[in-house]
């Protein structure tokens, strides 16, 4: 038998821009178990509830993380108007879908960008980054920033997408879909992509699902898990169905999210084909009694904010599990029998955000 | 189609989870997320399951000295849940599959969540 030697695996590596640790235990180059260390920048985001004001934590849940940023502060006022039972009114519903959707599109390329980095296709990584670039225009465009958005608040939006805006943005979706696809066709049929991601990491359906894994990562081991089916903000009004895959290994995983993006662009043109007029939120009166668990598919998966709050302004209490924790069981499962010059690869296929575990 | 999901929570024993636990596992249900809850001299637990978008949540309150069995062998992954309880909160978990022994996440303050270890003693995984 040969000889098992442990190599450390981040926190500091070149495929990874947050810290996480692994130790990998090799025979020869085969990893055959890797164990998961975290918390290097554990922030302590949850007890800022505490101090702040509950309409005022959603400018911390927005900066949670810097790429679904705008899915925390929705998840978060989602969780409150639950609590609350207020309304919200439809333009407002459609608007978070908009700006939902250009986050996942940036999320996307951005990883995609980073992945093909990791495989060492270097200029398919600058063709993906220079799409998310124009994808960030239109965030700042629309909202005024291009990492922190903080346009959701408790009760709606806090600001509108004008009549010219949408018409703008709506005439940029074709071109833009055009040259998705061209960069989509070299992932999903480039030769060299193909032998360097078919067959690795391989998770099948059944433990995928066991592992409580979530995202991109679960759809491409054919379980239809996404969270948008249930209807909140306007995916209810616009119909939506789950991008799948079935081969469970890093193939798939990419190719779920470059078909979740063209699903993205498909939901913005039809969300600003059917947004309606209307106010943009409503006054919130009183304080939050209650408790519950609001749920939302970020880039990632699904996130969860527990929220519980007792009659005051200030809630007792935030815990937020964010879908890279969820992920990590998977990632641990997926890494042994791989090489380890692919280990890069396959710990980037589950697109870990270290930002939002350390919250 | 838009899907109706639906939250229900059942408080359960701490020697009535294990059972509570296999079921839902013989159910169909996925384990969402386990977290904690400071709820003054005491800690809820809610352990998260989920099933074609209908969530289920298994409530234990406990003492802070509460021993709590480790679900790992049931769900794999919970590991990262039990972990987290442990290292934020200080919640002794026996028979964790992967135990880290308080040093999942590294925080430079021992359990900074918790009002009732914040006098820093030791827990019991540690």
């Amino acid at each position: 038998m040969p000889e098992r030697i442990i190599v450390p695996f981040g926190p500091q590596h070149p495929v990874l821009p947050e810290p996480i640790h692994l130790d990998l235990v090799l025979e020869d180059e085969t990893v055959v178990e890797a164990i998961p260390s975290i918390g290097y920048i554990h922030r302590g985001l949850e007890r800022l509830i505490e101090k702040r004001e509950f309409t005022e934590y959603v400018y911390v849940a927005e900066r949670i993380c810097g790429i679904c940023s705008f899915m925390h502060a929705l998840c978060y006022s989602q969780g409150i108007e639950e609590i609350m039972k207020i309304e919200v009114p439809d333009r407002a519903r459609y608007l978070r879908t908009i700006w939902s959707e250009t986050s996942r599109l940036h999320s996307h390329l951005l990883w995609l960008g980073l992945f093909a980095d990791g495989m060492g296709f270097e200029n398919l990584f600058m063709r993906s980054w220079r799409l998310r670039e124009s994808v960030l225009d239109v965030l700042e465009d629309t909202s005024g920033g291009r990492v922190i958005q903080g346009t959701c608040k408790v009760g709606g939006v806090r600001r509108d997408i004008g009549a010219e805006k949408l018409a703008e943005m709506h005439r940029a979706l074709d071109p833009f879909e055009e040259e998705c696809r061209d960069l989509g066709d070299v992932f999903l049929n480039d030769e060299t992509v193909k032998y360097r991601l078919q067959g690795l990491g391989v998770v099948g359906k059944d433990d995928a699902y066991a592992l409580g894994a979530v995202g991109p990562t679960v759809r491409a081991s054919g379980v239809a898990i996404d969270h948008r089916e249930t209807g909140y903000a306007a995916y209810g009004d616009l119909g939506f169905k789950p991008v799948v895959e079935t081969a469970g290994d890093c193939y798939a995983r990419c190719a779920v999210r470059v078909k979740e993006v063209y699903a993205s662009i498909d939901l913005i043109r039809r969300a600003i084909d059917q947004i309606p007029e209307g106010p943009l939120d409503v006054k919130v009166r009183g304080t939050p009694d209650g408790e519950y668990f609001s749920r939302v598919e970020q880039p990632r998966g699904e996130v969860i904010h527990y929220l519980r709050g007792n009659g005051t302004k200030h809630l007792t209490r935030a815990r937020i599990r964010t879908p890279t924790l969820a992920n990590i069981p998977i990632l641990v499962k997926m890494l042994p029998n791989a090489q380890l010059a692919d280990v890069p690869v396959v710990v980037l296929s589950i697109d870990p955000c270290i930002s939002c575990t350390e919250r | 189609m838009t899907v109706n999901a639906e939250q229900t929570t059942i408080s359960v024993a701490p020697e009535d989870l294990m059972r509570e636990v296999e079921g839902l596992q013989a159910g169909g249900y996925r384990l969402v997320q386990i977290g904690c809850t400071d709820i003054g001299g005491a800690y809820e637990v809610n352990y998260s399951f989920d099933r074609d978008y209908q969530y289920r949540n298994l409530r234990l309150t406990l003492g802070p000295d509460t021993e709590i069995p480790s679900i790992s062998g049931i769900y794999w992954g919970a590991f990262v849940y039990e972990n987290e309880m442990h290292d934020l909160f200080g919640i002794p978990v026996v028979g964790i599959n992967i135990d880290f022994k308080g040093t999942f996440i590294k925080t430079a303050e021992k359990y900074p969540f918790s009002v009732t270890r914040r006098g820093g003693d030791q827990c019991r995984n540690a």
